[in-house]
C-alpha cells in the first residue's frame, strides 16, 4: 500500500514502528482486504464473460440481426424464431407504465416529506415507505395476481386479459414509488434554504417554492432517481413473471398480455432447459441485452448525481 | 385599491386580490395532493398486508411449516423450503459478510486515492444496480455449469453472496466513514499499525452500522426468488437438504410455485407462506434495529 498517513510516517521516523514479523502480517491483512476488494472487479468480469461467450454461441445458432430486429419470439416452439423485440417492447411498456404511477406519486411524496412535513409527521411516515422497500418482489407479484388485477384492473375494464401487463405494470409501479421518494427527497433537502427564503421573500406560496424553486434546484438529482427507478422496474422479475402473462408478442395495449426479457427467462428455467440447447444460450443473450440496457441507464443517473453534487458542494 | 401605472396603464392590483386568492388555494390544494400522494404507498401496503392476511390466515397452523410439499393443499407444508431457505442464507452470510467487510475495509482505511480505487468503487455501484435475475445467469453459467457444483445449495449460496457483496460493502463503507478521523489518529500517535488501528479501534465502533447494513442485505437476499430459480432451486423437494451439495428448494421459490398454481387453495397457501416469510424478514429487521440502538447509545462523539 503506497500511502501512508502522516502518523504511520511520523511513528516510522520516531522509530515506533513494531518488529519485522508485525510488519509481514501487517502487509498479508493488507493483501487479502485488497483481494476482497477486487472480488468484485472478479464479479463484473465474470457477467460480462459469461453473458458475452454464451451470447456469441446463441449467435453462430441465430442471427444477431435477427435476433436485434426479428418481431417473432418464439423460442420454445420447434424451429421457433428469436427475434427480441417483442421482450424489449413489452419490457420497456412496464417501464413506462409503472413509471405513470412511481415518478408522480414518488415525486409529490418526497415534496411533501421534504417541504410540509414536521419532523413528527415525517418521522412516522417515513418508517412506512422504508418498510414498502423492503417487501420481497415475489409478495408484490402475488399482490398484483390476487387483488390489483381481479379487483382494480379487470373492474375498470372489464375486458382485460387474463394476464395483462397493466396489472404487474401497477404493482411494480408500487414497488419502486419508495426509492423515487426517498432518493428524491434526499436531493430536495440538500437544496441550501437560502433559496427557499429568498423565494418567499419575493412572496412565493409554499406550492411556488417547492415546484418553481426547490424542484428545479435539485432536478439533476430528481432525474436520477427516477433512471434508477426506470433501471429497477426493467430488471424486475417475479412481477412480471406471475402477472404479465408468458406470450411474446408486439403488443403496445397494457390490457393484453405480454411477456418481458426477465419473464421469459423465468419461464425458460422454470421449464427443463438442456445446457447447451440454443434456448439456453438464448437466456444469456436476452440476458446480456438487458445488462447492458440497465447499465447504461445507472451510468446516465450516476453522470446526473455527479452534476448535481458539484451545483451545491 | 392601489393602482399602479403600469405598461398598459391597466390598474394592478393588491391585497386582497383574486390572482393572491387564487395563488393561495393552488397552494392549499396541492397541500393535500402532495400528502395524498405520501398516503398511496402507506394504504398499498395496508392492502398488501391486509389481502395476503385475508387469504392466508386460515392456512396457518404447525403443518404449514413441518409439512413437505404436497399435491394435496390440505397436506402441503413449506419445511423443506424453510430449511433450503435457512442453508442457503446461513452459507450466503458466511461467505459474504467477511469477504463485504474486509473489502469495505480495504476501500476505506487502505485503498490509496488512484484510479484503480475509483474504478472499484464505480464498479460497486454499479453492481448493486445490476438486475438479481442476471446474477442468476452468472449463477448458472460460472458456478452449475463450467465449475460443475449443479444445482445445489452451495451454487445457490455462492451467487446470492455476489449478489449481497455491493449492498454490503456500500453499507459497511458508509458505517466507517462515520468514525470520527481523531479515533484513528490517537491510536496512531501511541504508536498502532495500520491494522491495529482498524482491528482495535475503527471496526468496534462501525459495527453496529456494519451489523445492521448486513441484516438488511441478507433479509433483502432472503426474498429473492429469481436467481434461486435460475441456478435450479428445484421446485418440488420434498426433503429438507442434510449438506451443501444437496439440491434444494426455498422459501420464494415455494411461494412462487403455489401463486401460479390455478388452484384456488394454492393461491391461499402461498399467502400463508408469505406471511410466514414476513414474519422472518420482520423479526430480521426488528433485531436490526434492536442493533442499531443498542449500540448507538454506547458510542458518542
Amino acid at each position: 500500500m503506497s500511502d501512508e498517513s502522516d502518523a504511520e510516517a511520523t511513528a516510522r521516523a520516531l522509530g515506533l514502528t513494531g518488529s519485522a514479523a508485525r510488519k509481514t502480517s501487517e502487509q498479508v491483512i493488507g493483501w487479502i482486504l485488497f483481494l476482497c476488494g477486487s472480488l468484485s472487479i472478479l464479479t463484473t468480469i465474470g457477467i460480462i464473460v459469461v453473458l458475452i461467450e454464451q451470447a456469441f454461441e446463441f449467435f453462430l445458432e441465430a442471427s444477431p440481426i435477427d435476433f436485434l430486429f426479428g418481431t417473432t419470439w418464439t423460442a420454445l416452439f420447434k424451429d421457433g424464431e428469436f427475434g427480441v423485440l417483442p421482450l424489449v417492447t413489452a419490457t420497456l411498456l412496464v417501464g413506462v407504465l409503472s413509471m405513470c404511477v412511481a415518478i408522480p406519486l414518488g415525486l409529490m411524496a418526497a415534496i411533501y416529506l421534504s417541504e410540509y412535513a414536521s419532523p413528527r409527521v415525517r418521522a412516522v411516515l417515513k418508517p412506512f415507505l422504508e418498510l414498502l422497500a423492503g417487501i420481497p418482489t415475489i409478495v408484490y407479484g402475488y399482490f398484483a395476481l390476487t387483488f390489483i388485477n381481479p379487483e382494480v384492473v379487470r373492474r375498470i375494464f372489464p375486458d382485460a386479459q387474463v394476464y395483462n401487463v397493466l396489472s404487474a405494470s401497477i404493482a411494480v409501479g408500487i414497488m419502486v414509488l419508495p426509492m423515487v421518494a426517498s432518493l428524491s427527497e434526499d436531493s430536495l433537502r440538500a437544496v441550501p434554504s437560502a433559496l427557499r427564503e429568498a423565494a418567499y421573500g419575493l412572496g412565493a406560496t409554499k406550492f411556488e417554492v417547492a415546484t418553481q424553486v426547490v424542484v428545479p434546484a435539485a432536478l439533476s438529482g430528481v432525474i436520477a432517481s427516477f433512471i434508477l427507478a426506470i433501471s429497477r422496474a426493467v430488471g424486475e422479475t417475479m412481477i412480471v413473471a406471475l402477472a404479465a402473462g408468458s406470450r411474446a408478442q408486439m403488443n403496445f395495449n397494457p390490457l393484453e398480455g405480454a411477456q418481458t426479457m426477465t419473464a421469459y427467462v423465468v419461464q425458460v428455467v422454470s421449464g427443463d432447459v438442456v445446457a447447451g440447447s440454443t434456448v439456453y444460450k438464448s437466456l444469456f443473450a436476452v440476458g446480456l441485452l438487458l445488462f447492458l440496457m440497465t447499465l447504461l441507464m445507472n451510468i446516465i443517473s450516476q453522470w446526473f448525481v455527479a452534476r448535481f453534487r458539484e451545483e451545491y458542494q | 385599491m392601489i393602482s399602479v401605472p403600469g405598461v398598459n396603464d391597466e390598474p394592478v392590483v393588491f391585497g386582497e386580490s383574486s390572482q393572491v386568492d387564487r395563488r393561495n388555494r393552488t397552494a392549499t390544494v396541492f397541500r393535500y395532493i402532495f400528502f395524498a400522494s405520501t398516503i398511496f404507498g402507506i394504504l398499498a401496503l395496508g392492502t398488501l398486508l391486509w389481502t395476503v392476511i385475508d387469504k392466508g390466515w386460515d392456512w396457518l397452523s404447525w403443518g404449514l411449516i413441518t409439512n413437505a410439499p404436497s399435491r394435496k393443499p390440505e397436506l402441503a407444508g413449506l419445511n423443506s423450503a424453510l430449511f433450503g431457505t435457512i442453508w442457503v442464507i446461513s452459507l450466503t452470510i458466511l461467505m459474504a459478510f467477511p469477504v463485504g467487510v474486509g473489502a469495505a475495509i480495504y476501500l476505506e482505511e487502505y485503498a490509496p486515492k488512484n484510479r484503480w480505487t475509483k474504478l472499484l468503487q464505480v464498479n460497486i455501484s454499479n453492481l448493486a444496480g445490476v438486475p438479481s435475475v442476471v446474477y442468476g445467469l452468472l449463477g448458472l453459467g460460472i458456478f452449475v455449469e463450467i465449475m460443475q457444483i449443479g444445482r445445489v445449495v452451495l451454487a445457490g449460496a455462492l451467487t446470492m453472496a455476489l449478489l449481497s457483496l455491493p449492498v454490503i460493502i456500500i453499507a459497511g463503507q458508509e458505517s466507517l466513514r462515520a468514525v470520527p478521523l481523531s479515533l484513528r489518529q490517537a491510536a496512531y500517535a501511541v504508536g498502532a499499525t495500520r491494522w491495529q488501528v482498524v482491528r482495535h479501534h475503527v471496526l468496534p465502533a462501525a459495527f453496529p452500522g456494519i451489523l445492521t447494513g448486513t441484516i438488511l442485505a441478507i433479509s433483502r437476499a432472503i426474498g429473492e426468488t429469481a436467481p434461486l430459480l435460475v441456478v435450479g432451486a428445484a421446485s418440488y423437494i420434498a426433503t429438507r437438504p442434510t449438506g451443501f451439495m444437496d439440491s434444494y428448494t426455498a422459501l420464494p421459490i415455494q411461494i412462487y410455485n403455489w401463486t401460479a398454481r390455478p388452484q384456488a387453495e394454492f393461491k391461499e397457501l402461498a399467502a400463508a407462506g408469505i406471511i410466514v416469510l414476513l414474519v422472518l424478514l420482520l423479526t430480521m429487521n426488528s433485531v436490526a434495529i434492536i442493533v442499531r440502538q443498542r449500540f448507538t447509545n454506547k458510542a458518542r462523539w
